[in-house]
């Protein structure tokens, strides 16, 4: 029973895995704005699928509704100030190839490096995200709520100090000198 | 390959049954919404002083059958200028994202497709939240003026009433104590009281927040027709134009389920704790059987054949429901074999909770429908005035002032009834403050030199 559990998380998993690698590939080759806007938005929608698969509810539904208004913002922006008949003709973001080279580098050694001290190699056997079983698991969003709001108290209501005088900034900055 | 077989062995012997409630749900819900349509128009007709659809069938009973068949073989035009992809993608998207949402909804104690999500009222908030991206793309990927400002006036709107709406669900929650969709009513059950009777500028709130969300009027300023047309819908026609209607009547259905559920008692009859009231429970088929004689009645009246086997065939469908309904009733006779009757008992449970829950859901959508009718459409800058003005202070406000009341109720040791002792004072308060707010606004304004015109495209 337990191996055949294994078997459908895997599947689910490799689905939203390939889902989210191919469309955050497509968000940076895509030459119209709009476009890569759409496959951004895939890449993180497959992403909420596997915090789904491994029972983070929690975090899948906020991965949602974060980024649904994060992204939405981001395309009345593209809408409104990218000229895109300009844009699609232009060839974008090609400036710092060594750079960007040299970091993927580093990116995929600690890949590696991780794959290598778990000791699966993607050879011996596919490595996978197992979920905890259901029923082991307390309710995720109570979860949430105790570590913030009794293990990291002090932190968390810092952050929301932090974002507040960030939002009084936003709207000072905006409002007209009258 | 063979494990992927496994795997979806596997994946159907779980979940056979909400995978077949879902294939249920997609396939009965545009029959349902076209119902809706007709009965909006049958209101429309009513309070203008007409008749309304009345050709198709008994009283136009056929017309969202012929409606359907009319769109669906309609010639499919897909702007020279248009997106290809995104043009296709986009009423796709809109309606994938209602349906969904509705996955999430407890309709009766039984009758759940994602059985218990610990998230419930987040996931189909959330979710249904993503369909406004159908409208944007829609907007966009027309190449049109008219489809673009719809598309940004839609967006607009939305991110500024949804501050609102949330801090309303808040102050349910707050009541509630979970998120989970079922345990939300079993609170209700247990307060003995609907949280929309705790927090009445909460659901007050909510209620104005979710018909600026579905975009309904008097807020449909995203397909006002006497300034663009039709909005973000203006360059889409026969099937493609219908899935964007059935996605926006799919959003209404689901907000108001949403306020059902949480302040509206979901599921429970009428005071369900109170049992000199339990005849409450025969009222439903009572009124059934009402409708199916008075169909029966007017039967003989009907000008074609057709027409009179229609009005019976109503009439035979309303009496079915109607024992249906009665089952339980009739179950707690002392004729009825006991052991037969608590087999029974859920399922049926779960039927009468059913009907009161779409029966909730229906006076709310009648609800829209009359202000619809009612109130002309807002002008732009008037409804954002409106949010960020007004509502956005006043949830805010209201969510603090319930902290508080349910923080003093529980020194008190209020219960139940008497918590409104503590509830009804703090809405009040909120709501005065809110006001006062929007006054001194409005004072500071109108003192400001010049006073430019409003931008209606701001």
């Amino acid at each position: 029973m337990p191996l055949r559990i294994l078997m459908l998380d895997q599947v689910i998993f490799y689905f939203f895995a390939a889902i989210a690698v191919v469309s955050a590939i497509l968000t940076v080759t895509r030459r119209n704005v709009v476009h890569s806007a759409i496959f951004l938005i895939t890449a993180l929608l497959a992403t909420a699928g596997i915090f789904l698969q491994l029972r983070a509810e929690f975090l899948f539904i906020v991965q949602i509704i974060l980024y649904v208004g994060g992204i939405m913002v981001l395309f009345v922006f593209v809408i409104m100030l990218v000229n895109l008949d300009v844009a699609v003709r232009q060839l974008q973001f090609a400036r710092q190839k060594w750079v960007a080279m040299l970091i993927s580098l580093a990116l995929a050694a600690q890949v590696g490096l991780m794959l290598w001290s778990t000791g699966k190699m993607p050879g011996q056997g596919m490595p996978v995200l197992v979920a905890a079983p259901v029923d082991k698991l307390p309710p995720n969003s109570e979860a949430v709520a105790r570590s913030l709001f009794e293990s990291y108290l002090l932190p968390f209501e810092i952050a929301s100090v932090l974002l507040l005088v960030a939002m009084i900034g936003a709207v000072v900055m905006a409002k007209k000198r009258a | 390959m063979q494990g992927l077989t496994q795997a979806t062995l596997e994946f159907v012997n779980q979940y056979w049954a909400p995978l077949v409630c879902g294939l249920a749900i997609v396939a009965v819900l545009p029959l349902i919404v076209g119902y809706v349509v007709l009965v909006e128009r049958k209101l429309m007709a009513d309070m203008q002083a007409r008749l309304g659809p009345m050709r198709v069938g008994p009283h136009g009973l056929l017309q969202p059958i012929a409606d359907a068949v009319k769109l669906l073989i309609k010639e499919d035009i897909i702007p020279d200028d248009a997106d290809k992809l995104v043009f296709w993608l986009a009423p796709v998207l809109s309606v994938g994202a209602a349906l969904l949402a509705m996955a999430g909804l407890a309709i009766g104690p039984a009758f759940q497709i994602a059985k218990d999500i610990n998230i419930g009222i987040l996931f189909v908030v959330g979710v249904s939240a993503l369909g406004i991206f159908g409208i944007v793309l829609g907007g966009w990927a027309s190449n049109s003026h008219y489809s673009l400002m719809g598309a940004l006036r839609s967006s607009a709107q939305l991110v500024s009433y949804e501050t609102a709406a949330g801090m309303a669900l808040v102050c349910g929650l707050l009541f509630a104590g979970t998120l989970n969709m079922t345990s939300i009513v079993q609170a209700q059950h247990e307060q003995g009281m609907w949280f929309g009777l705790l927090a009445p500028v909460a659901f007050f709130v909510y209620l104005v927040a979710s018909i600026a969300e579905t975009n309904r009027a008097p807020f449909d300023l995203p397909e006002a027709e006497s300034e663009l047309v039709a909005g973000y819908m203006t360059e889409f026609s026969g099937f493609r134009w219908s899935l964007y209607f059935l996605a926006e009547y799919t959003n209404m259905i689901v907000v108001a389920s949403v306020a059902t559920t949480l302040f509206l008692g979901g599921w429970l009859r009428p005071f369900p704790r109170t049992h000199w009231l339990d005849f409450i429970d025969f009222l439903p088929p009572l009124l059934l059987v009402a409708i199916g004689v008075y169909c029966l009645m007017r039967t003989p009246k009907q000008p074609a054949r057709v027409q009179q086997l229609f009005m019976l065939a109503v009439a035979g469908l309303c009496f079915t429901v109607a024992v249906v309904l009665a089952a339980p009733v009739l179950l707690r006779t002392p004729f009825v074999n006991p052991l037969l009757a608590s087999a029974a008992k859920p399922f049926y449970e779960g039927i009468h909770g059913g009907f009161w829950f779409i029966f909730k859901v229906s006076a709310y959508l009648y609800f829209f429908m009359w202000l619809r009718f009612t109130i002309p459409r807002y002008r732009f800058d008037q409804l954002m005035r409106l949010g960020w003005h007004f509502l956005i202070p006043l949830s805010i406000i209201n969510v603090l002032l319930i902290g508080i009341a349910m923080i003093a109720g529980s020194y008190l040791h209020l219960e139940g009834g008497w918590l409104l002792l503590a509830t009804i004072p703090a809405s009040i308060i909120a709501l005065i403050v809110a006001l006062f707010i929007l006054a001194m606004e409005q004072k500071s304004e109108r003192q400001q030199a010049g006073g430019a015109a409003p931008d209606p495209y701001a």
